[in-house]
């Protein structure tokens, strides 16, 4: 009998291996280049970072960086602050409209290049110089929606008892929410940061209509987005395999805090 | 609550508001916009050039949601399938890649499918040794290119249902006699219709929305309604017409997200009559 399963789940098997097969093998194929010392996409001609050392000295691309970090940091931390405050506000209120549902929701489904032209109309409507500030205007947008519901996520298992609990012994609204309630949910918080963090470093589209003209608000994926288009080259290889690692690093993370949090 | 409300009001509400006054004004001569009220914006779709965009980006899209569905909910299946422990990361794993920038994952491919690329090697290696195929730029190219990167949202959206499904429901089939086969179709299916139906929504409409992967993998050959807005904005400089043509990206989008909400009405009402069933049985 237990063969006779373990023969009919050898085609699921099969399944996930081409499925992931299919996920990683691209992926895999990058970052291996990106080691080759020849460059050249077929040929393997030895181990090197002589690519990523030749990153290191392309000045566009560390301003571009440095753009991505600067945008990252700062519409992370509004977003951070404000989607925090909102969850708290809508799980303690607990009866809300669905008009409050829909706008939350909304920045996480709308098509990113229908906020991008909302957003570059609106903006050059009202004459707005646009730059680096703008595009943390937009992505606090989406950020904070992601906080949002993050911070959610955990509300929906907090125990208010504890709050209450806190101020019968005598504890301020402040030190309540100090020390009781910001502890609980750190964990969520820091969890839904990480995850704006990730959005806002690889977010190429919004970024790219509202950064305005002139290289000096190029974020990081409008710098790829360039190169990509003139070409392949080694240190593409090199840059995707870095802002990957950090992608993947942070949504690990963020992943982690989620998990030992959910009850 | 209030800062983030008014937030996402200014930036997002009436931005979003703005565009769509503006698909109801004519275009400058000059470009620009002029202030006088007219539908020519939304009659321009019908105009042949950009109904043939249309169709073919509404194929495009299409082919690349009927490709990632199949791949998506077999993947899914196969992790519902898989022993409980190890789901969690085989869903980790699978959503992985999503999280990755997007240009990144389009230009992995264009490493793999470039004349020069590793296919190519491939087939020299197997002993083809004519003209290298092109199979970068092409149609193919740009779908392979959607279904890897909206793939792992349909893994996601198809798992919750498969997951959820209650397994006493397929014994009960098969108890009465009922083929694997059938049972998949006239249970399962039905059953998990509604995650279905979530991920092709979003795969379909981020694709033809999409501007990115048809100008980096179709080399500017295929054109979505992604890339005809993406036009109306930084080049043609028609922005009245570059509106309609968003409006009618989100009216699709709410559209279909309708027909997918009844549908999962219709298999929660379902579920229960056939949990029910099954109590009973």
């Amino acid at each position: 009998m237990a063969e006779r399963t373990h023969a009919g789940r050898r085609p699921l098997w099969l399944v996930l291996a081409l499925v992931y097969g299919f996920l990683y093998i691209p992926i895999a194929v990058l970052v291996a280049l990106s080691f080759n010392e020849g460059g050249l996409p077929t040929v393997w001609s030895g181990f090197s970072l002589k690519w990523y050392g030749s990153l290191a000295a392309n000045k566009e691309i560390l301003s571009a960086a440095l753009n991505t970090l600067i945008v990252a940091l700062v519409s992370t931390a509004i977003a951070t602050l404000l989607g925090t405050l909102l969850a708290l506000g809508i799980e303690m209120r607990r009866r809300h409209g669905r008009a409050l549902e829909a706008l939350i929701f909304a920045p996480m489904i709308i098509p990113d290049i229908v906020l991008a032209i909302a957003l570059l109309s609106f903006f050059s409507m009202l004459n707005v110089t646009m730059g680096l500030h703008t595009i943390v205007l937009a992505h606090v947008v989406f950020n904070l929606a992601f906080v949002c519901s993050v911070v959610r996520a955990r509300l929906k298992s907090f125990d208010w008892s504890i709050v209450e609990a806190s101020s019968d012994l005598g504890a301020s609204a402040i030190t309540t929410f100090r020390r009781v309630t910001l502890p609980v949910l750190l964990p969520a918080v820091i969890a839904g940061a990480l995850l704006a963090f990730t959005l806002s470093v690889d977010e190429f589209i919004i970024a790219y209509f509202t950064a305005g003209a002139g290289r000096a608000s190029t974020t990081l994926p409008m710098q790829i987005y360039s190169m990509i288009r003139f070409g392949i080259t080694p240190e593409i290889n090199a840059l995707a395999t870095i802002v990957m690692a950090v992608s993947i690093a942070a949504l690990t993370l963020s992943q982690r805090l989620n998990r030992t949090v959910a009850p | 609550m209030a800062p983030a409300l008014a937030w996402l009001t200014a930036l997002m509400v009436v931005p979003c508001g703005l565009v769509l006054a503006l698909a109801f004004f004519r275009r400058g001569i000059y470009g620009g916009i002029e202030y006088t009220f007219t539908l020519e914006n939304f009659g321009l779709a019908f105009d042949p050039l950009y109904a043939g965009i249309f169709l073919n980006s509404a194929r495009i899209a299409g082919t690349a949601t009927l490709i990632a569905v199949v791949i998506g909910y077999a993947a899914a299946y196969a992790i519902a399938a898989a022993p409980r422990r190890l789901q969690p990361v085989f869903l980790f794993f699978a959503v992985l890649p999503f999280w990755s920038n997007y240009l990144i994952r389009t230009y992995a491919w264009i490493v793999l499918l470039n004349r020069e690329g590793l296919l190519t090697q491939l087939l020299r290696w197997f002993g083809y040794h004519g003209e290298p195929p092109s199979l970068l730029y092409t149609e193919g190219a740009v779908i392979t290119g959607l279904v890897y990167n909206y793939l792992p949202f349909v893994i996601l959206a198809c798992y919750a249902p498969l997951a959820r499904l209650n397994p006493e429901l397929g014994e009960a089939s098969r108890d009465l006699g009922a083929s694997a086969m059938t049972t998949f179709r006239r249970v399962t299916l039905p059953l998990t219709l509604p995650g279905i139906a979530a991920g092709a929504v979003f795969v379909f409409v981020l694709s033809i929305g999409n501007f990115v992967t048809p100008a980096l993998l179709g080399g500017g050959r295929f054109q979505m309604i992604g890339n005809l807005v993406y036009d109306q904005f930084l080049t043609a400089n028609d922005w009245p017409f570059g509106a309609a043509l968003s409006m009618a990206l989100i009216a699709i989008m709410m559209l279909l997200l309708t027909v997918q909400a009844m549908a999962a009405e219709r298999a929660s009402g379902r579920a229960r009559t056939a949990e029910g069933d099954a109590a009973d049985g």
